[in-house]
């Protein structure tokens, strides 16, 4: 199949790229596009399942896998080739995986954002897998004169059944590779129960042996013969522009080259550079001295007084104001104009920016020489990252070469390119030399595509028994459209349909309200996006109704989801539903349910605590996957806080790699309570406060639980499958403010923690 | 010209001397395992040894550099102690996007090699400046302790 795999090659980049500057950027836009389409096919590049594209064999046996899709740590690279050689029946010692370049009208969607790698790629490649496996079998059997149904492929062996007879995959792999495709309805895919390595949690990551002797290569980690090395000075308010740069003492540093200006950008901010100064050096040192030496006057523009403490009281103004109504049963403001004072319930919540502080920096290496450009990067979205550099320099696509390398963590940080974009501009000027463009820590987090920041009000009527019988959900929070439309405001579909609008609570009065309010900074998505916010809003709300009806929360949660059944999430007013159909992704309250269940029996749920410990419980429902925490906290009389122990509980429909699922629920756990504890970006003149791990504070070793138990539920073939890096990581802050409420009677509703216990 | 003794090998470098030694042993020397963080000896990513301590590599210029050993985690496959929690590494599968794994091992293997009984706390102790936004932290906890039982039952 080897000779098939580069002749194919060149039919790459056939489909269209124009307009794409919107549909690469969030699924969401994609689906405003067009929306008859859903789940992989609403993605640029949709799916591809030829086996020629993913699959080589040698003569000797030895099997290539193409991993399409780059590895920022949930071991994508590693499940998806897995899925592939499973169905082909390849004896997993004999592959090796091989990264593909950007290339998306080759290998289908390559952007590893929004917990859709397994999602979309499960069904096309088992579908490739299977595919090269039946053609192995006819090849086979064609050698040998018989019947295919009488051949069968085992362990990179194909075995005559009646008579016992054994050929290699690599004896008659050139003979497979000349045999028709089968047709779609003839492939033959594995039962479950057939499966060698799907969801058996045998399969080691691909790189684990490589990070573990520093030899594998991240984008930081590229060299080049020549390669120069250069840093930016940004501007640092959103949108301004230089005015004047005085050069003359950075030019003196010791290995400085060249200082380049770079123009700022128009419009709204997209994944365009921001514009500055760039330093050229002959090490990453000497290029960080130069630009200290800069002096600049900078016009800061019209974001220069934005100013968190300021903002935050806007958008409590917000909050406290109809806005736009999203989601109406019932009667919301009647029932509550006419509701007794006692039996209303009001909390607002404060969830500040956050930075998604990859421990890799963005970095981007690039090489312009005779009207090409050749890029080596981390970067979540490559075919993004190739399209931003050909329009950026001016140059059509085929022109422009992406090789992604791993990821040094992602998050959604990675899935825009802008920093890869300025590497070429940069490389564009120093013509025919590689430059590896570095973004020191304090570039990364002050010139971050932040998380957004929001005030979450919600107001109930509950009847005598302490049930709510109105719901009112209004949220004030800037826009991820303010990065593709200039002045972008509102809650957009996605943001809305992220456990905000698919509350699947059975209330009669329910509303969802979203504010339209000015974005001042670049509005990005982090890990799970807008659920943290609204996850946090309602799961700490409905526990605040539970203890206000004197119930036990668990209870009192499992009675407001009410009785296992699966909604059509269209009837709550989702029409979004993570670009998935509704039909075939319903939203079913009893996998819910089960996660609660599996949670609160980890954590010994209504068990006897000692004192001053607290259990508290959360569930969200996010990218297809259902999920539940349930944290263990201790507070001393001082106030001081211990996670003692969290539970993690998940379906996500079929578990393909059990054991890569249980590390993202972990790391969930500790992302979400980082957030929770210290996670804050404020702003003040304009400019992001902190710039380094001593003032944006993370989780550390110390305070990590000592004690994090996943448990994965259900693990059904039956449904599609959900998502999983992102979904571990909404219900986990709500659980940890509802353990410290249970722990200590205080209701804090402001992330994050801090010392709030100790005031 | 300055010498740097990486890995039992003597290597020059032309750089002043307050260049810190993660810059030259990456840009210069291309031991790229070694990673860049925060640049402020926060986060532990550049963590090397420096006369067997764990130092980083971030802040430390190789004027100072110069007169020590140092390891780098290219240098721990022919360390006894490395080669074990190297492999507790992997059997445990530690490393999500494993950008920061280097220099935790480094940290753990500073820390094995002066103590092969290590409790929870003095590994939190050891490890704290070494940070992970994978949240790899229980299994890096993991693989110290069983990482620890093979050296105890090696000694």
């Amino acid at each position: 199949m080897n000779e098939t795999l580069h002749t194919t090659r060149r039919t790459f980049l056939q489909g269209s790229l124009s307009g794409l500057l919107l549909s690469v950027g969030f699924n969401g836009l994609v689906r405003a596009e067009d929306a008859r389409k859903y789940g992989a096919d609403s993605m640029p590049g949709g799916t591809v399942d030829n086996p020629h594209v993913f699959i080589s064999i040698e003569p000797d046996g030895r099997t290539t896998i193409i991993a399409h899709r780059v590895e920022m740590g949930t071991g994508v690279r590693t499940s998806l080739p897995m899925v592939i050689a499973d169905e082909l029946e390849a004896d997993w010692a004999r592959v090796t995986v091989v990264q593909a370049d950007a290339n998306e009208a080759r290998y289908g969607n390559q952007n590893v954002d929004g917990s859709r790698s397994v999602r979309h790629f499960l069904l096309p490649m088992r579908r490739a897998g299977a595919a090269a496996r039946q053609m192995l079998e006819a090849a086979a059997a064609a050698r040998w004169g018989v019947p295919a149904s009488e051949v069968q492929a085992r362990q990179h062996t194909l075995l005559h059944v009646p008579t016992g007879r054994r050929l290699g995959f690599g004896d008659v792999a050139a003979d497979a590779a000349r045999l028709p495709l089968p047709a779609p309805d003839q492939l033959k895919l594995k039962d479950p129960s057939q499966f060698r390595y799907i969801g058996q949690g045998k399969v080691r990551a691909v790189d684990s042996e490589a990070i573990a002797h520093g030899q594998a290569q991240y984008g930081m980690d590229m060299r080049l013969p020549g390669m120069v090395y250069a840093v930016v000075a940004r501007p640092p308010v959103l949108g301004g522009k230089l005015r004047s740069v005085d050069s003359t003492e950075a030019l003196k540093v010791a290995g400085v080259l060249r200082v380049i200006e770079l123009p700022g950008f128009t419009g709204a901010p997209m994944f365009k550079p921001l514009g500055g100064v760039a330093v050229v050096a002959t090490n990453t040192w000497a290029a960080m001295q130069g630009r200290k030496a800069l002096k600049f006057t900078w016009d800061d523009g019209p974001h220069a007084t934005y100013n968190s403490a300021t903002y935050r009281a806007e958008l409590e103004a917000a909050a406290r104001r109809p806005a736009k109504v999203l989601r109406d049963q019932g009667d919301v403001m009647q029932t509550l104009a006419q509701a007794k004072p006692a039996d209303k319930i009001a909390a607002e919540y404060y969830l500040p920016h956050l930075a998604h502080a990859t421990m890799e920096p963005p970095v981007a290496t690039a090489l312009v020489k005779d009207g090409r450009c050749e890029i080596w990067t981390s970067v979540q979205n490559p075919q993004a990252a190739l399209d931003g550099v050909a329009a950026q320099l001016g140059l059509k696509p085929e022109a422009v070469q992406v090789h992604p390398l791993l990821i040094g963590g992602g998050f959604g940080r990675k899935s825009k390119p802008d920093y890869v974009t300025e590497a070429a501009l940069v490389a564009k000027q120093m013509e025919g030399t590689p430059v590896k463009l570095v973004w020191s820590r304090e570039d990364d987090l002050q010139h971050d595509y932040l998380h957004t920041v929001s005030v979450e009000r919600l107001e109930a009527v509950v009847n005598a028994q302490g049930r709510p019988t109105t719901w009112l959900h209004r949220t004030a929070a800037p826009s991820i459209l303010s990065l593709f439309v200039e002045g972008g405001k509102g809650q957009m579909d996605l943001e809305a349909g992220m456990t905000a609008i698919n509350v699947p609570y059975d209330i009669p009065n329910l509303r969802l309200e979203g504010a339209e309010v000015e974005a001042h900074a670049r509005i990005g998505w982090f890990r799970s996006v807008s659920n943290i916010p609204h996850a946090f809003a309602v799961q700490c709300f409905v526990a605040e109704l539970a203890h206000h009806a004197g119930r036990d929360h668990k209870q009192y949660l499992l009675d407001l989801i009410g009785p296992p059944r699966k909604l059509d999430p269209r009837t709550l007013a989702d029409n979004w539903n993570y670009s998935e159909s509704p039909e075939r992704y319903p939203i079913d309250t009893g996998r819910m349910r089960d996660v609660i269940e599996a949670a609160a029996k980890g954590a010994r749920w209504g068990r006897k605590l000692p004192k001053g410990h607290g259990l508290g419980l959360a569930v969200a429902y996010s990218f297809m996957s259902y999920t539940a925490t349930v944290v263990e906290v201790a507070v001393d009389a001082k106030g001081e806080l211990k996670v003692v122990a969290v539970d993690m509980a998940i379906d996500c429909g079929p578990q393909i790699n059990p054991e890569r699922i249980r590390a993202q629920m972990e790391g969930g756990a500790v992302m979400g309570l980082s957030l929770a504890l210290s996670g804050e970006i404020s702003f003040d003149q304009g400019r992001v406060v902190q710039s380094n791990f001593f003032d944006f504070t993370v989780l550390r070793h110390a305070e990590s639980p000592r004690t994090i138990r996943t448990h994965l539920v259900n693990n059904n073939h039956e449904v599609p499958p959900g998502g999983v890096g992102e979904p571990p990581v909404p219900p986990v802050a709500p659980a940890l403010f509802n353990a410290i409420f249970a722990a200590t009677g205080k209701r804090i509703r402001q992330l994050p923690l801090r010392d709030q216990l100790q005031a | 010209m300055t010498t740097l003794h990486i890995n039992g090998r003597p290597q020059q470098v032309s750089l002043p001397d307050e260049t810190p030694l993660l810059w030259a042993l990456r840009d210069e020397l291309g031991h790229t395992g070694t990673k860049f963080g925060c640049g402020m000896a926060l986060c532990g990513s550049c963590t090397v040894h420096i006369d067997g301590q764990p130092t980083r590599a971030c802040t430390l210029p190789i004027g100072t550099a110069k007169n020590h050993q140092i390891t780098t985690i290219e240098g721990m496959e022919n360390d006894r102690v490395g080669r074990v929690v190297q492999a507790a590494w992997t059997e445990l599968g530690v490393a999500q996007c494993g950008y920061c794994q280097a220099g935790q091992i480094m940290s753990a293997v500073a820390l094995l090699k002066q103590n092969t009984r290590p409790t929870d706390k003095q590994i939190d102790t050891a490890m704290n400046g070494n940070i992970c936004r994978c949240g790899t932290y229980p299994r890096i906890r993991a693989a110290i302790q069983l990482a620890a039982r093979r050296l105890q039952g090696a000694a």
